[in-house]
């Protein structure tokens, strides 16, 4: 008997993105279905970087980092050049009001330095605060007038003057939903209906750590992703960003001893395997970007990404 | 604003194939095929309510002892459940696979998470064997009230009474299912033998060891599995299968990469559930650990497996910084999505409290436990944290439900015993739930009720200005 393929056709693709030279989506079938349908693309490994020293990561980040983590060209040179980098995601975390409460300006202008000092595209993130998070966003698109980046997060409370702040200065924009396929839609909506270009959107889903909530980002990018082929909805077949990183190592098991967690072994090993596993199941589910913290990981899932493409 | 709704969740990719090419009957198809007698023997209420368990794939034929011939024959291949039910080990290391319906979990949800076994070749020495079959015994974790271990080993070697004496030692010793890895059908029949009531797996029959391994299977009442490189070649073995009316089986496509894994799983699983190709429809088994040299990569290669559909994944490490990640992930993707993991009603101390320790209270929804016992950890902030059964709903959902509401979250805090626990009457409730603050102090007398934060990100900075 001659076995028949069960091959999909596909209605939709994903959008192919541009992001400052790096190209990104694009593909017409599921994740690495190269089988049946084209991934003109590899998923992209981003590399986190704050504009302030961070006072909580684990000991095993802080290994490698602690000497440039205080500066963010040195750390994000280091991520280009060292840990391979292909995209920088800047978070302006000294603006957070409840934090060090910087000026928008100030913050800004770091923008710049590590933007004139990288050749990879940036994309640049306030602390996470709604409201800050727009003056941050306005400073940054003003400051990065004449070099593209990829501002964010446009959250659905505050999606008005970010995306107006990336249409003015023709910047992508980060289109933040927390863990909800409709939600997504929705952003995608609202931002399109202002007038920002659907080609300059970028999708965070929200991620959820191994452990800590993975199958339900998990799910969502895979419905996300089969709302845009399957279903060909042009408002979902924006790529996906996932910020595997920030919280695969916010995870205890990433953060604590052998001695405070018997038998669970080695945490750096921990650690890697943590960031690894969240990474490599979310591109299975539909990640374009994957923002990382450890080179190590990054390896790991760069070889992945390599075999899942026959390499 | 009206929300543009995505798709419902029962996306289907292709509804052509889903028509064509199937075998299965309706329920209603195979009711008529049924004594009608409503005797319950099957364990269902009427012999329709049995009919449309079969037409699911969530009942066997065999559960009807007084089916006809003629309708068991009509109705046995149709009614059998698309992926095969197979055991491997017994007692409380049993592994059962199969069984499953879907392609994504969203659709219903994973039923039999994968099984992680341990590799054993002739590269391990005596005395690395016997510390594994150690290791492996008392290597457990427990997480979300589930404990999680690596369930089987895979032993693997040329020489036969080495095999047959590994295996005896490693079944007898750690209680762990075996998969006996050998390529010659003697030799595995050797080694079963002895342990053939534990349920070993056969690995595995080729083109052309299939009579022999086959046979040896049906006399030891074990399951085994077939191996071909290509899928061709394993859909003609397992149409042997069908046709020999074996049912235990397990399928290795023997994938050279994550790409062609990626492929032959779908397909597998796809011609299985779509198609309704029984020569197909059995759990399958990966090894990433021969896919790669690299230590560690051959752990993310597993997860690659766990996430698309293998049922027996073998790895060649009892690192537990690497097994139990692996684990975790298969708890993860295997959740019902219906029915979200739950924590245990009662009282979490978290960064050992005193009884002067600020005291919080949120619901059993896993995901917010974890977020907020995460976020009350990485405070460093020594803090008793109540964690009352809301049947596994958020904060806000509960709420809105009735459940995480005033009076019954008064009774809870009452019986909790958190009373012994701590020396003041203070107790913080979730953000999103303000508007029950005023009608929580009257119900709890002699508490005073402060409203926390919103988000569990902000958690730290809550409690050290406390």
């Amino acid at each position: 008997m001659a076995f028949q393929a069960p091959t999909e056709t596909y209605k939709g693709v994903i959008r192919a993105t541009d992001l400052g030279g790096v190209a990104i989506g694009g593909e017409t079938a599921f994740p690495f279905h190269t089988f049946e349908g084209e991934m003109p693309n590899d998923p992209k490994l981003a590399f986190e970087v704050w504009d302030i020293a961070p006072d909580d990561w684990s000991p095993e980040l802080e290994v490698i980092l602690a000497d440039v983590w205080a500066d963010p060209v040195a750390w994000a040179k280091r991520a280009v050049d060292e840990f391979g980098a292909q995209l920088i995601y800047l978070r302006l975390k000294s603006t957070d009001p409840n934090g060090a409460a910087k000026a928008s300006v100030e913050a800004a202008a770091t923008a710049k330095q590590v933007v004139e000092s990288v050749d990879v595209p940036v994309v640049v993130v306030g602390s996470g605060d709604v409201e800050a998070d727009v003056d941050v966003m306005k400073a940054v698109a003003e400051t990065l007038a004449d070099t593209p980046v990829v501002i964010g997060n446009a959250e659905e409370d505050n999606y008005r003057p970010i995306g107006a702040a990336a249409m003015g200065y023709k910047h992508g924009v980060v289109a933040f939903s927390p863990m909800d396929v409709n939600l997504a839609k929705q952003l995608n909506v609202l931002l399109s209906q202002l007038g920002v270009d659907e080609g300059m959107i970028v999708m965070d889903p929200t991620t959820g750590a191994l452990g800590y909530g993975l199958e339900y980002a998990y799910t969502v990018f895979e419905r996300d992703r089969l709302a845009a082929l399957a279903q060909n909805d042009a408002k979902m077949q924006m790529p996906i960003l996932a910020t595997v990183g920030q919280e695969a190592w916010k995870a205890k098991e990433t953060k604590v001893t052998e001695e405070e967690l018997p038998g669970t072994g080695d945490r750096k090993t921990r650690g890697l395997m943590w960031e690894s596993l969240t990474a490599v199941s979310l591109l299975l589910a539909g990640a374009n970007v994957v923002v990382l913290r450890h080179p190590e990981s990054a390896n790991l899932i760069r070889q992945a990404i390599a075999s899942l493409k026959g390499e | 604003m009206a929300r543009d709704a995505v798709t419902p969740p029962e996306c289907r990719l292709d509804d052509e194939s889903e028509r064509s090419g199937t075998l299965a009957l309706s329920g209603l198809q195979i009711f008529k095929l049924l004594p009608k007698t409503n005797c319950k023997d099957c364990g269902f209420p009427t012999c329709m309510a049995f009919a449309m368990q079969l037409a699911s794939g969530k009942a066997e034929l065999s559960q009807c002892p007084h089916i006809s011939a003629e309708a068991a024959a009509e109705l046995g291949e149709a009614a059998a459940p698309p992926v095969r039910k197979v055991t491997i080990g017994a007692g409380d290391m049993a592994l059962v696979l199969g069984e499953e319906t879907v392609l994504y979990r969203h659709e219903k949800r994973f039923e039999h998470p994968p099984g992680i076994a341990i590799l054993i070749d002739d590269s391990v020495d005596d005395t690395a064997f016997r510390l594994a079959v150690d290791t492996m015994k008392a290597q457990e974790f427990e997480r979300v009230g589930q404990v999680l271990r690596a369930k089987l080993f895979a032993i693997e070697s040329a020489d036969a009474a080495k095999l047959a004496a590994r295996v005896k030692t490693a079944s007898d010793e750690s209680g762990a299912g075996i998969v006996i890895m050998s390529e010659d059908p003697a030799a595995l029949k050797t080694a079963a033998e002895p342990i053939k009531d534990r349920k070993p797996l056969l690995y595995a029959a080729t083109t052309a060891t299939f009579d022999a391994v086959s046979a040896a299977a049906k006399e030891l009442a074990v399951p085994f599995a077939i191996k071909a490189a290509t899928l061709d070649e394993l859909a003609e073995l397992g149409e042997r299968c069908v046709a020999g009316d074996f049912k235990e089986v397990v399928l290795d496509p023997m994938s050279a990469n994550l790409q062609d894994a990626v492929r032959d799983q779908t397909y597998i699983r796809r011609a299985a559930i779509k198609k309704k190709l029984r020569p197909l429809g059995f759990p399958t088994i990966a090894f990433p650990c021969k896919m790669t040299g690299d230590a560690m990569l051959k752990s993310v290669f597993a997860g690659v497996f766990v996430a698309k559909y293998a049922g027996v994944i073998v790895i060649d490490t009892l690192d537990p910084a690497q097994v139990m990640p692996l684990l975790v992930l298969a708890q993860n993707i295997y959740t019902d999505p219906q029915r979200p993991m739950q924590m245990d009603q009662g009282i979490y101390p978290i960064n050992d409290p005193t009884p002067d320790s600020p005291l919080l209270i949120t619901t059993n929804f896993s995901l917010t436990y974890f977020t907020v016992a995460g976020e009350i950890e990485a405070s460093k902030v020594p803090t008793w944290l109540l964690v009352m059964d809301t049947e596994g709903q958020s904060v806000l959902t509960s709420w809105a439900a009735g459940k995480f509401v005033a009076d019954a979250i008064a009774v809870f805090v009452k019986k909790s015993g958190i009373e012994e626990k701590v020396n003041h009457r203070k107790i913080v409730i979730p953000g999103y739930v303000a508007q029950i603050s005023g009608e929580l102090e009257e119900e709890l007398d002699g508490w005073e009720v402060t409203v926390g934060v919103r988000e569990a990100a902000d958690v730290p900075r809550y409690l050290r200005g406390l």
